[in-house]
């Protein structure tokens, strides 16, 4: 297990509004590490943060030891740090090879025959997604034709296929169903055996402790703390992630100011 | 997630593809047999008028080919998600950019021509650049752009021919080899039907078969998403916007040294029906989604119905009827194929 990422004493301000204050944490290879926290906690700021979308105010990251200033989300992308977001935006019209191959095409032929090689994209697409344990019925299909857990686990293999080695995936299973949100949280243990470095972004502290190895927990803006997966149950969790305000103690101080 | 429920079973799933996979077919088939029940209406209404006799087949196969020159590219940029409104004043002024050297300053033909592309890459590019810059829709943008074409044109026009027409173009184009390409037959065939053809072989190759066309399906589908995946996505809408601007120059050009002389007025509304031929071929008014060869055929359904109603001697202002009748039913299957295709979405 090598250090991919290091962030030391991380920060960034909106105007007045700090988002982020003093964050210092690592992100190893072959780890899953759950990135969890209420609402404005700050997780969506530092994932944007590691993945080049914004630049930090204050600190600094290490990128495999060495310091590294990303411009944009390409230049995190050619370090081998790739983003998979919650809503998939792709065409659900196209298809589910031309969605793999996207911005990657593989071409073949010469200068004004040069022209790209589908069935060498639908090879890959097919193999890929077999080897994460998916049986494409057609990669010709339309995307559409997908679930939603299929298609989160489409843009998980894509980006693994083309030399992600630290993924961030943000809130990949908020929208699914059990079954979906299984098949692709396997595909995230997967990811991990290969080698990968995985950032977990979630709500649901069930699915963070099915795969997580440890956690790394937000609170307003700050670290709240780092837990091993042994070190904590669900039950600690939810309470770790909510703070001091638990959700019965919501609704009592709700009740509270209610009758007065 | 409606989808949830019956997905234990393999069968489901199966029987919802095969459904697809009609659907995916029939959305170029629509303005394929649409073609062919317009062909076969006036065949049988206006056959022996005319519209079946050799002259008659060429006269609505170069209002097809003239239209589907500008709908090709029109239909490329809204496969990647944008509009240009300023086609039809791009005509003009491409028309003028070509006929006012050659006539008023005795520049030859090809360098005319030459200017009047180089004038569209410019205006493309502009465009492109507009929109990428501002984020602002390109309905707006190249409305702006279609208001002030057009009025710099007339301005120009006016101010160097102090006219707002500029005829006699024909007697200095004579021989001149770039302006060849754009008059006359090839083997009987009008070269404006060549045009369309190659260029609608084109359009489809670099739409199927090259990592250009991939990426316009990207960005039309979804800009953001397409970036994160390394699509150069500015680089791909200026390209497209350059592509509208030289297909208009290619019109002026061949409508110019064929008729021999420019007019400010020239190509109004080309813009709309050039969107209404790419939109009946089956494109998608929001992006990622349509075919150059549809649109041919969307063309050809244009250059028949406007040709044929002439044959029947029907009077012509019912062509307009039909024309927006026809662009209401296409919207309608359009939409149709796009809500079943993203159903499992809901």
């Amino acid at each position: 297990m090598d250090v991919l990422v290091e962030a030391r004493r991380l920060g960034r301000r909106f105007g007045k509004v700090i988002a982020l204050r003093e964050v210092s944490l690592t992100i190893s290879s072959a780890e899953v590490v759950g990135l969890l926290g209420d609402n404005g906690a700050g997780k969506s700021t530092l994932i944007k943060i590691l993945s080049g979308v914004l630049r930090p105010s204050e600190g600094m990251l290490l990128w495999e030891g060495r310091e590294a200033r990303f411009e944009s989300p390409r230049d995190a992308l050619d370090r081998g740090i790739a983003t998979v977001h919650q809503h998939l935006a792709v065409q659900p019209l196209l298809s589910v090879a031309r969605n793999f191959i996207l911005g990657r095409e593989p071409e073949r032929g010469w200068g004004p025959f040069r022209r790209l090689d589908m069935r060498r994209a639908r090879a890959i697409t097919e193999a890929e997604m077999a080897r994460m344990g998916i049986d494409l019925r057609d990669p010709a299909q339309p995307l559409g034709t997908m679930s939603g857990g299929e298609r989160q686990c489409l843009a998980i293999a894509r980006a693994l296929y083309f030399g992600a080695r630290l993924l961030i995936l943000d809130e990949p299973t908020s929208a699914l169903g059990v079954k979906q949100a299984a098949l692709v949280l396997r595909f995230i243990r997967q990811a991990r055996e290969e080698g990968v470095g995985v950032v977990l972004v979630t709500h649901n502290v069930h699915h963070a402790h099915a795969v997580a190895d440890r956690y790394i927990i937000l609170e307003r803006g700050r670290l709240r703390g780092t837990f091993q997966r042994a070190e904590v149950g669900t039950g600690e969790l939810l309470d770790l992630m909510a703070g001091a305000s638990t959700l019965e103690a919501e609704l009592a101080g709700r009740a509270r100011s209610d009758s007065t | 997630m409606s989808r949830e429920f019956g997905n234990s079973g393999a069968d489901e799933r199966v029987r919802h593809i095969s459904l697809f996979r009609r659907l995916m077919s029939r959305s170029e088939l629509g303005a394929v047999s649409g073609a062919v029940l317009v062909f076969a209406f006036f065949s049988i209404v206006a056959g022996d008028q005319g519209f079946l006799s050799f002259p008659g087949i060429l006269s609505w196969m170069e209002v097809s080919a003239q239209l589907g020159i500008l709908a090709g590219a029109a239909a490329l940029l809204m496969i990647g998600g944008e509009f240009d409104l300023s086609i039809g004043s791009m005509i003009a002024a491409a028309g003028m950019a070509i006929a006012i050297p050659i006539v008023e300053f005795g520049w030859p033909p090809w360098a005319a021509i030459l200017l009047a592309f180089v004038l569209a890459l410019a205006i493309g590019y502009a465009n492109g650049t507009i929109v990428n810059r501002t984020g602002l829709p390109s309905f707006i943008v190249t409305l702006a752009g279609l208001f002030i074409l057009r009025g710099a044109t007339i301005g120009f026009t006016r101010l160097i021919t102090g006219r707002t027409q500029v005829p006699g173009v024909k007697r200095f184009t004579e021989g001149d080899p770039v302006a060849q390409l754009f008059t006359g037959n090839m083997h009987g065939i009008p070269v404006s039907v060549c045009w369309w053809l190659a260029l609608a072989a084109a359009a489809t190759w670099l739409l199927l078969r090259t990592r250009f066309g991939n990426w316009v399906f990207g960005v039309g589908g979804d800009s953001d998403s397409a970036r994160n995946m390394g699509v150069p996505v500015e680089r791909v809408r200026i390209l497209l916007f350059m592509g509208t601007a030289v297909a208009a120059t290619i019109f002026a050009a061949l409508q110019v040294l064929d008729f021999g002389s420019a007019d400010v007025n020239r190509g109004q509304l080309k813009e709309f029906e050039a969107i209404i031929a790419a939109v009946i071929g089956g494109c998608l008014l929001t992006g990622g989604y349509g075919s150059a060869i549809g649109t041919v055929f969307g063309a050809l359904i244009f250059g028949m119905a406007q040709q044929g109603i002439f044959f029947t001697g029907v009077n012509t202002d019912w062509f307009k009827v039909f024309l927006g009748g026809t662009l209401l039913v296409a919207v309608m299957f359009n939409n149709y194929v796009y809500r079943r295709a993203t159903r499992s979405e809901d």
